[in-house]
């Protein structure tokens, strides 16, 4: 049920993120879902796609690529929503990495994307619970 | 299948060797004396004649040629026949800034040939091999030197020349190449690329392989050993003496059989130039016994290493040169520290990382600065900045403690480090010091 998610190992240089940004869009490649996190000298530019092999293939040479497998949660877009989210994590032990939300198209829902460090738990967890995850179909 | 190209000069006793050292020192320092004015007047200058060189132990009493007395001869002050006799060149590849522009007669492109026949029937080669030469050509010494010994042992060359990867990789499993020669880190990057292909090491057909031109550790040769399913040899030879084919080492592993027949090899104490015994680590100096164009005596080349004459199993008799231990040229002092590149590939690949990087030194309000950028392999990519971090810091507290001093470690994307003429640019001094 995890879905595949990109990063992007980006060196913290004007211009790094528009090029590769510019390639993709070249491709064809539309981008669903993003974060950047950066550090002094890196930007970590993740991306959730309805292709990933694509990005893979348009950015070879010179480019550290990762795919990673998430977990993306559709919620209600109302209060407590990621709270709740993050109850059932904790009940099950599961670690965030890192997470991003994003809010949907015509739904009206919520989506966060979470990097744990154990998504066949987070997954069970989070169904039980009866939360809505999304699927790499829905891209 | 013939174990050496040349068996009675190979294995030819002590005595027998010294009686052709002998014999061609005598007639080379005439030579010299009489064609080259630039060495008759430092030999002038030293009060040395020709007649005091009775023997290849008088040959402590001739001066020593450096670099700069090649740069102030440059082009024509160090040749020693005329011009008309000469057939080509070859120029070193100006790695440091310095070409150096060597002379070659017919007579001394054959025995320079002959030497680099006798490194790849050392390493198992015959008429039935596929020789995949992928050193540059042109001036640089590497394909030239290479392409030569492989038509003089009568292997099917290929002379690729280097770069183009792609063609390199489809060359070598078309055509079934069973002996690779290139520098030691284009061999790696093809055992990267070969990988990435999906290729195995059994997949090709390559049994041996001849790295040279530049220093490479055990480390690195265990690596391609692996990565190319081979056995990994090296050679050693400078433009300056011929090329590649000075030195290279047999079927042990453990040392590079100098063709003593034609190079006579001192090792000095580099401060005051005194010749030390057997054993003792030093400054490799090299004469030519037989050049007849470009005939340095007693050449300085930087090159620190050992000579060792135990008996070797190969059942060869010329004495063995250790791998150069460092070069002055390459040794870098940063903060007061000596530090040679040989040490950081020892650290990256014993936390096995790829040999793939670049020193830039650099000096900041006074203080010098080192930076080491290293490529990272595709099995070590994360997703977690804090992992990247890690491996930063993992690598520059393992730096720390070879080199003495902190250097700042970027890990960078795959083939972003810059290689030219299939050498990687391993060092960069912005530092303004002149």
């Amino acid at each position: 049920m995890a879905i595949k998610q990109i990063s992007i190992l980006l060196e913290n240089k004007q211009g790094k993120l528009a090029d590769i940004t510019r390639a993709l869009a070249d491709a064809g490649i539309n981008l669903r879902a993003m974060s950047i996190a950066e550090t002094q000298e890196y930007g970590m530019l993740r991306l959730i796609v309805s292709d990933p092999q694509k990005v893979k293939d348009t950015l070879q040479d010179g480019t550290v690529v990762v795919e990673t497998e998430v977990v993306a949660v559709k919620m209600s877009d109302d209060k407590g929503g990621l709270a709740d989210v993050l109850k059932v994590f904790d009940k099950a032990n599961v670690n965030i990495d890192y997470a991003y939300a994003f809010t949907g198209h015509a739904d009206g829902l919520a989506y966060v994307v979470f990097r744990v460090d154990d998504n066949l738990a987070a997954e069970a967890m989070l169904k039980e619970a009866g939360f809505k995850l999304i699927t790499q179909a829905d891209l | 299948m013939a174990k050496y190209y040349q068996p009675e000069i190979e294995t030819a006793s002590r005595e027998e060797i010294i009686a052709i050292q002998n014999e061609k020192i005598r007639k080379q320092v005439k030579h010299v004396y009489e064609n080259v004015a630039y060495y008759r007047d430092l030999m002038d200058k030293q009060g040395v004649k020709p007649e005091d060189i009775q023997t290849i132990d008088d040959i402590k009493k001739l001066p020593f040629l450096t670099k700069s007395d090649l740069r102030d001869a440059y082009p024509y002050g160090l040749l020693g026949t005329d011009l008309k006799n000469c057939v080509r060149i070859q120029s070193t590849s100006g790695t440091t800034g310095k070409r150096v522009v060597a002379f070659y007669t017919q007579q001394d492109i054959e025995l320079w040939e002959e030497c680099c026949a006798r490194a790849i029937v050392a390493v198992g080669g015959n008429e039935d091999d596929v020789c995949q030469v992928c050193y540059g050509y042109g001036l640089f010494t590497g394909g030239p030197g290479l392409n030569g010994g492989s038509h003089k042992v009568g292997c099917l060359t290929l002379p690729m020349s280097s770069g183009n990867t792609d063609r390199q990789i489809q060359f070598m499993m078309d055509l079934g190449a069973t002996i690779l020669c290139c520098t030691p880190s284009y061999a790696a990057y093809i055992g990267e690329s070969l990988k990435e292909k999906g290729y195995k090491p059994e997949d090709n057909k390559l049994k041996a392989g001849i790295f040279g031109a530049e220093p490479w550790t055990e480390e690195m040769r265990h690596n391609i050993e692996e990565s190319l399913g081979i056995k990994a040899y090296d050679i050693y030879g400078l433009t300056e003496t011929s090329g590649p084919g000075v030195s290279f080492e047999c079927e042990e592993q453990t040392g590079m059989h100098i063709n003593e027949d034609h190079f006579y090899a001192e090792i000095i104490d580099p401060e005051t130039g005194e010749v030390l015994p057997e054993g003792e680590v030093g400054e490799l100096v090299f004469t030519s016994l037989d050049k007849e164009a470009f005939p340095l005596l007693r050449y300085r080349t930087r090159d620190l290493c050992v000579l060792s004459r135990k008996p070797c199993s190969c059942g060869r008799t010329h004495v063995k040169m250790s791998k150069p231990m460092g070069r002055s040229d390459d040794m870098l002092i940063i903060r007061g520290v000596n530090v040679f590149p040989s040490q950081i590939e020892t650290v990256l690949l014993n936390e096995g990382f790829t040999p793939n990087y670049q020193i830039i030194v650099d000096r900041v309000n006074n203080t010098d600065t080192i930076d080491i950028n290293i490529e990272l392999a595709p099995e070590k990519y994360s997703d977690r900045i804090k992992d990247i971090q890690a491996m930063e810091k993992g690598l520059e507290a393992a730096m720390r403690t070879m080199l003495g001093i902190g250097p700042k470690v970027h890990l960078v994307a795959p083939k972003t480090i810059v290689r030219s003429e299939g050498k990687a640019v391993r060092v960069i001094d912005n530092r303004k010091l002149h």
